[in-house]
């Protein structure tokens, strides 16, 4: 209580402590964003169960699971890249880092290549209530992806400038609970609309 | 703040293998009709995955039961959420 205007800022654990806790509050506004868009998804699919058979079955599920493993993969890379600057491996988590951001404009190509196939069959947002939701929830979660890559390259940027070492990881650790929800997302995202409409 | 283990690597190349062998099986399986438990099974698979990602790739494994409390109680509300809505649209 006394005299304690914001000392503990100072201590690197406590602000560590403090950091992740800010990350996971934030994240909890994110599963409810994303919350929305599934129970929407539940109440259509109760709905119009036929209409969501027939139309989910139109998207292409090779490539669907093919960025399911490149989430996956980027996710695994973020992962490795942290427990390396844990070690004292800073070059190490460059790498890391740079093929996370890498994977994720693999990513979104792919995604573009799905949405140009769709257009050119004529499946725009307006189509229906399955295409209107693909588009929406997969379209939030790739405005995701390209956040994700402006702050994993943010983040990159300051390890070349010599920024984290094992003493200081802190960004480098929050960078990557954000990037792992976004993977998180997809996780539910494909079965739902590729695997089990 | 936990130090990275020389383990670590080990253990998040295990987690990313069975995250892929699940991917794998949840395509399989929805081959195969087994009409509503197609999307109870790819739930559960999803779950399980979501489990992987967030105890060892999001280190929940490790942390307190701060941490754990500000990672579950949104999933609550999430299912406060979907739950009220269906009673209202299934029961009208």
């Amino acid at each position: 209580m006394s005299g304690g205007h914001s000392a503990e800022h100072h201590d690197p654990a406590v602000a560590f402590e403090a950091a992740k806790l800010g990350v996971w509050t934030f994240l909890a506004t994110e599963v409810l964003l994303f919350g929305a868009l599934f129970t929407a998804y539940t109440v259509f699919r109760l709905k119009f169960p036929e209409l969501f058979h027939a139309e989910h079955e139109k998207l292409n599920r090779v490539l669907g699971a093919v960025n399911t493993v490149v989430l996956i993969t980027s996710s695994l890379t973020v992962a490795l890249g942290i427990d390396a600057v844990k070690r004292g491996k800073a070059r190490l988590l460059q790498g890391y880092f740079g093929a996370t951001i890498l994977l994720a404009g693999v990513f979104l190509c792919v995604k573009y290549v799905e949405y140009s196939e769709k257009f050119h069959h004529g499946l725009f947002p307006g189509t229906n209530i399955f295409f209107s939701l693909y588009y929406m929830m997969t379209g939030i979660h790739g405005i995701h992806v390209v956040a994700g890559m402006g702050v994993l390259g943010y983040i990159l940027v300051l390890a070349r400038r010599g920024r984290f070492s094992e003493a200081y990881y802190t960004p480098v650790e929050m960078s990557g609970l954000y990037w792992h929800f976004v993977d998180l997302v997809w996780i539910y995202l494909f079965p739902l609309l590729y695997l089990a409409g | 703040m936990a130090h990275g283990s020389r383990g670590g690597t080990a253990v998040y190349l295990a987690v990313f293998s069975a995250l892929l062998a699940l991917t794998g099986v949840t395509v399989l399986v929805s081959y195969i009709d087994m009409g509503l438990m197609n999307v109870v099974v790819a739930l559960l698979i999803a779950s399980g995955k979501a489990a992987l990602v967030a105890l060892f790739f999001m280190h929940l494994k490790g942390e307190s039961r701060l941490v754990w409390g500000f990672a579950l109680v949104p999933l609550l509300f999430l299912a406060l959420i979907i739950l009220g809505t269906l009673v209202d649209t299934q029961l009208r």
